[in-house]
């Protein structure tokens, strides 16, 4: 016992600070959250304990998915997943495509396609709420403007001020955002193809067409279910870039996390913690199979 | 890490089958990728021309600026009508961020270390275990989290922001020095045990210093996202302690949205850091960016 | 070696960052340096505009009278929305300003059960208080017995703004005077036929529809039964109040399709501008005019918004005492000087409100607030709802999620009136 603890002790100790921190601040508190999501706490007293609560189980959550305001949100986010999905895996891999040979401004178009990552979605809000003006007319601004100035004025719309479809105009700005991201991946994906696999294609007489289509993207597929990952629990957190470009107060463009965000500022508590819940819920479908994986691979 | 770095090749430009004379191919891919680059970079040109402007009407909205005016530049950094001035906003985004680098850096260091080279029972559930942490939304803890860093008696603003970017940091940092770890040959840590150095020794001695690489990955990765993150921001601090996001959203978003030319100003102003980061040490910053992900 | 290099141009960039910083940090006003000496931290939206010039103007009155204790502006951007929820965090923080700004009614109910004002009554005594603010106002700041905040001034909301050359053009005379509703859409519909290209009403995003939700009420069900809504003697079900919500449905007809990305001072410079014809506004209006050097009569003509002449929507901003303050002397003088007759007048006459105090001179203010304060001393006066003097935060936020839901065209008037009733359940 001794020698095992004086072989693991200090190991241990090093990483104790980090394994507390986390401890606490990821796992106790999603089990507090959690508990907090059974409670009634939606009064200013509850909140700072001088009022009782009581636990009333999961009514928090049936009202949620009762509400009409909530199945919006819950429709906004799946909307907006998929468009953001979509148009950053689409984008992405056609970039990395069309880059994937070595040529002389590789780097310059790599460089700009990669750029709005390194800008905060606030400062992308404040452009892109520019853009998608829904002005259209005389007043119009931004995008519709621009389709004005090129004769293309059928393609004006009114952008996020639409209750159906609004939140695909925001999933846009996401889209400019990040498939400069994907891009990188499936660059990453590319390049770490070893030559000899081209060669040995080459040497059977593929075409073009076909070294692509059968040997270089099949080899891909690890990358694009890491970029489905990655960009996918992005999407679900979304929400510097919706209330940068509209408002939370908008019912347009809701998510649950902007819901999250109303509740918490109004006092309740519970149904925030609820809305937190849930949303943890969508990402443990997605993350923990890839976590348990990695994890059994590694060994 | 490594894909990083084939992905940054500086080898020279191989090509291959070039056709003899003119390349349609080629010159479509070009065509393409000349039209994308347009499309990306035309929130770029609203953004500047947009900020030179004194008064943006919208109907000239997409035409150059007739005089080219500092106004908004001056305002958006000075604040206007008693907003939050992005020139403070700055300064104190700064204070929170860099120390927020360093120490989770040194943090993810540690764990990378002890998780990648020493063989503790379970070291990779409790990787896992760390590793969730980053994938977590955070809205999932935000309310006992608020009702928690109070509690603590964290005042608002850049103290709160400093520990929630190390905390919530130590993931991703974790994984990035791990991964780098284990690109260690064993042999160097293994002369050093034979010394008899202990963990802590051959940790100063051997792996610090090998780890220079890695910490510019972390620090431009932390520093990156403590500098763009709204989401702590925004209910951990106000316009006036809060960091250069919060300022601009509340520029950009309080009542004064005609004023575009200056929260145009303001957004560029917040993300230059960042940007020049981006542009001077591309390779790390993308570095950052696979660590996460290629790993499926 | 070319690592190296980076890692050089890395840590310079850390450098000159960090240097940034510094130069920033030196800027910073009103920092809480100052030691030793008695001070007060006052947290208000007032941070633009007039309202900025009128706290200033205040705490020049308060400087004199009370030399020895420091002012610090905790003012906060982004007008009453989202600085409550700064104001929260920093009350829960149990890091609160020694004061803070908030609106008279309901809306401190949430404060006070919170535990997070002080009862201020003896305050109310010892200057004097009692016989110089109406008794309806102090009444509104009552709670159960105890009286937890001191008024400053007083807006008005219903006021209806019009731009003059856009009625003009438009063939319309040159007046926002309108008996009733239906007399003001026939004028909105000459406009929308007459000039297509202007907008006939302009507002903003979902808090300034909220703010017409109210005027729409008071002018279609009277002020009585517009009061009845907030103690439960009317009901929120019943046929006037759909025949209300059809009015404000159509009168947000005629708005501008980009108004949930704006806030109230972009509908309102649309009349200035020429792009619009009416906005419906509380009287911080004319500080938005008058910045643009508009002639009151000339370039804007305003009146009670139609249907609601005889009645004052109001709405009152007060300051508090707040619990565990750092400074309570400090808060004290300052609830002193903004009760006092000096401190409302140099406030008001800049801010554009006018005084909660009614042992005023008329004559010291401008032709507007010369006509607010006799309305204000003659008409019946009901509380606003958007400003937080008829509901609670909670109540305020869920009647704002409905008009969002509604007016974005997500639900029919059915389930927006089921859903209003529901909020004030």
């Amino acid at each position: 016992m001794p020698k095992k603890l004086r072989r693991y002790g200090p190991p241990l100790l090093l990483i104790s600070p980090s394994l507390i921190l986390i401890g606490v601040f990821v796992y106790a508190l999603i089990i507090a959250n959690f508990r907090t999501s059974l409670t009634d706490i939606t009064t200013a007293p509850q909140t700072t304990g001088l009022a009782p609560h009581r636990i009333v189980w999961f009514e928090n959550y049936i009202n949620l998915f009762k509400s009409d305001a909530f199945q919006h949100s819950l429709k906004n986010l799946i909307l907006y997943t998929v468009t953001f999905l979509v148009g950053t895996m689409f984008l992405g891999f056609l970039w990395a495509w069309l880059l994937e040979k070595r040529d002389r401004f590789e780097g310059i178009f790599r460089t700009v396609f990669l750029f709005p990552m390194a800008v905060s979605s606030v400062a992308a809000g404040v452009i892109w709420r520019w853009l998608l003006n829904s002005n259209q007319g005389t007043r119009a601004s931004g995008l519709n403007r621009l389709f004005q100035l090129l004769h293309l004025d059928f393609l004006q719309n009114n952008w996020w001020n639409n209750n159906s479809i609004g939140i695909m105009a925001i999933a846009m700005a996401a889209i400019w955002q990040l498939s400069g991201y994907v891009m990188a991946l499936f660059l990453a994906g590319f390049r770490g193809i070893p030559d000899e696999l081209r060669e040995a294609a080459r040497v059977d007489g593929a075409s073009e067409w076909k070294l692509y289509r059968h040997v270089l993207f099949p080899q891909l597929s690890p990358v694009a279910l890491s970029a489905l990952i990655i960009i996918g629990h992005m999407s679900l957190k979304a929400f510097d870039l919706i209330v940068s470009i509209s408002k939370p107060a908008n019912y347009q463009t809701k998510v649950p996390a902007v819901d999250m965000y109303i509740f918490k500022s109004q006092y309740y508590y519970a149904s925030a913690a609820a809305v937190g819940v849930i949303l943890l819920a969508f990402v443990l479908v997605l993350i923990v199979p890839y976590l348990v994986r990695m994890t059994k691979r590694e060994k | 890490m490594s894909e990083s770095v084939t992905l940054y090749d500086p080898a020279p430009a191989v090509r291959r089958r070039r056709g003899k004379g003119f390349n349609w191919a080629r010159l479509l891919r070009y065509l393409l990728l000349l039209f994308f680059l347009i499309v990306v970079l035309i929130p770029v040109y609203v953004l500047v021309i947009t900020s030179f402007k004194e008064n943006a009407t919208a109907s000239q909205a997409w035409f150059l600026p007739e005089n080219w005016s500092l106004e908004n530049w001056k305002s958006a950094w000075m604040g206007f009508k008693g907003l939050p001035a992005i020139g403070p906003a700055l300064g104190r985004t700064v204070g929170m961020v860099v120390p927020a680098a360093i120490i989770s850096s040194f943090l993810g260091s540690m764990n990378g270390f002890v998780l990648s080279r020493w063989r503790i029972p379970y070291s990779n559930v409790i990787f896992t275990l760390i590793l969730f942490g980053m994938f977590i939304p955070y809205q999932s803890v935000m309310v006992p989290l608020y009702q928690i860093v109070h509690g603590l008696g964290l005042p608002p603003g850049t103290p709160s922001l400093i520990f929630l970017h190390v905390v919530y940091g130590i993931p991703i940092t974790t994984l990035i020095f791990r991964n780098y770890y284990e690109s260690i040959p064993n042999e160097l840590i293994e002369s050093s045990r034979v010394d008899g150095a202990g963990m802590l020794k051959t940790y100063s001695r051997v792996v610090l210093p090998l780890s220079v690489p890695s910490f510019v990955v972390v620090l431009i990765w932390q520093f990156t996202s403590a500098w763009n993150d709204f989401l702590f921001a925004l209910f951990f601090s106000s316009g006036n302690n809060g960091p250069v996001t919060l300022a601009l959203y509340s520029m950009a978003g309080g009542s004064m949205l005609q004023d575009y030319g200056a929260s145009m100003a303001a957004a560029i102003m917040s993300s230059l850091p960042t940007l020049l980061v981006y542009i001077l040490l591309g390779k790390y910053f993308v570095g950052g960016l696979m660590s996460g992900s290629v790993k499926g | 070696m070319k690592r190296i290099v980076k890692v050089a141009v890395a840590a310079a960039t850390a450098g000159c960052l960090a240097l940034a910083g510094c130069s920033g940090n030196s800027d910073t006003p009103s920092g809480n340096d100052s030691t030793g000496q008695e001070q007060v931290e006052v947290f208000t939206w007032w941070s633009t505009g007039s309202e900025a010039l009128g706290l200033e103007a205040m705490v020049e009155v308060f400087d004199r009278d009370h030399p020895d204790v420091n002012f610090v502006n905790g003012a906060v951007a982004g007008g009453g929305g989202s600085s409550k929820n700064l104001l929260q965090d920093r009350l829960d923080a149990g890091d609160p300003p020694d004061s803070f700004q908030a609106h008279a009614g309901l809306e401190i109910q949430d404060y006070i059960l919170a535990g997070q004002v002080e009862d201020i009554s003896a305050l109310y005594d010892e200057f004097n208080l009692r016989s110089v603010f109406p008794t309806d106002l102090v009444d509104l700041l009552t709670s159960g017995g105890k009286i937890y905040s001191i008024p400053s001034n007083i807006h008005r909301a219903n006021v209806i703004w019009a731009s003059v050359p856009v009625l003009t053009a438009a063939g319309l005379p040159a007046t926002a005077e309108f008996d009733s509703m239906s007399a003001f859409i026939e004028a909105l519909e000459q406009i929308k036929t007459a000039t297509p290209d202007a907008i006939p009403l302009s507002v903003g995003g979902v808090w300034t529809q909220v703010h017409l939700l109210e005027v729409v009420l008071i002018a279609e069900l009277g002020p009585q039964a517009y009061n009845g809504l907030w103690d439960g003697t009317t009901d929120w079900k019943s046929g006037e109040v759909k025949a209300a919500l059809e009015i404000f449905n159509k009168l947000m007809s005629y708005t501008n399709t980009d108004r949930d990305s704006l806030d109230w001072e972009e509908p309102s410079t649309m009349l200035i501008d020429g792009q619009a014809a009416f906005n419906i506004m509380g009287d911080w209006a004319p500080a938005n005019f008058d910045s643009k050097n508009q002639v009151d009569g000339a370039d804007y003509v305003y009146a009670p918004a139609p249907g609601t002449a005889g009645v004052f929507d109001f709405l009152a901003d007060s300051f508090t005492l707040t619990t565990g303050a750092p400074h309570p002397e400090g808060a004290k003088a300052w609830l002193q000087t903004i009760s006092s007759l000096d401190g409302q007048v140099a406030f008001n006459q800049i801010k554009g409100s006018i005084p909660a105090r009614t042992d005023i001179t008329p004559s010291d203010f401008s032709t507007y607030q010369q006509t607010a304060i006799s309305s204000f001393k003659n008409d019946t006066i009901v509380p606003s709802l958007q400003h937080g003097a008829a509901a609670t935060i909670v109540q305020l936020n869920t009647i704002t999620q409905a008009v969002s839901k509604f007016t974005s065209g997500a639900s029919d008037i059915e389930t927006f009136q089921a859903e209003l009733a529901q909020a004030m359940a």
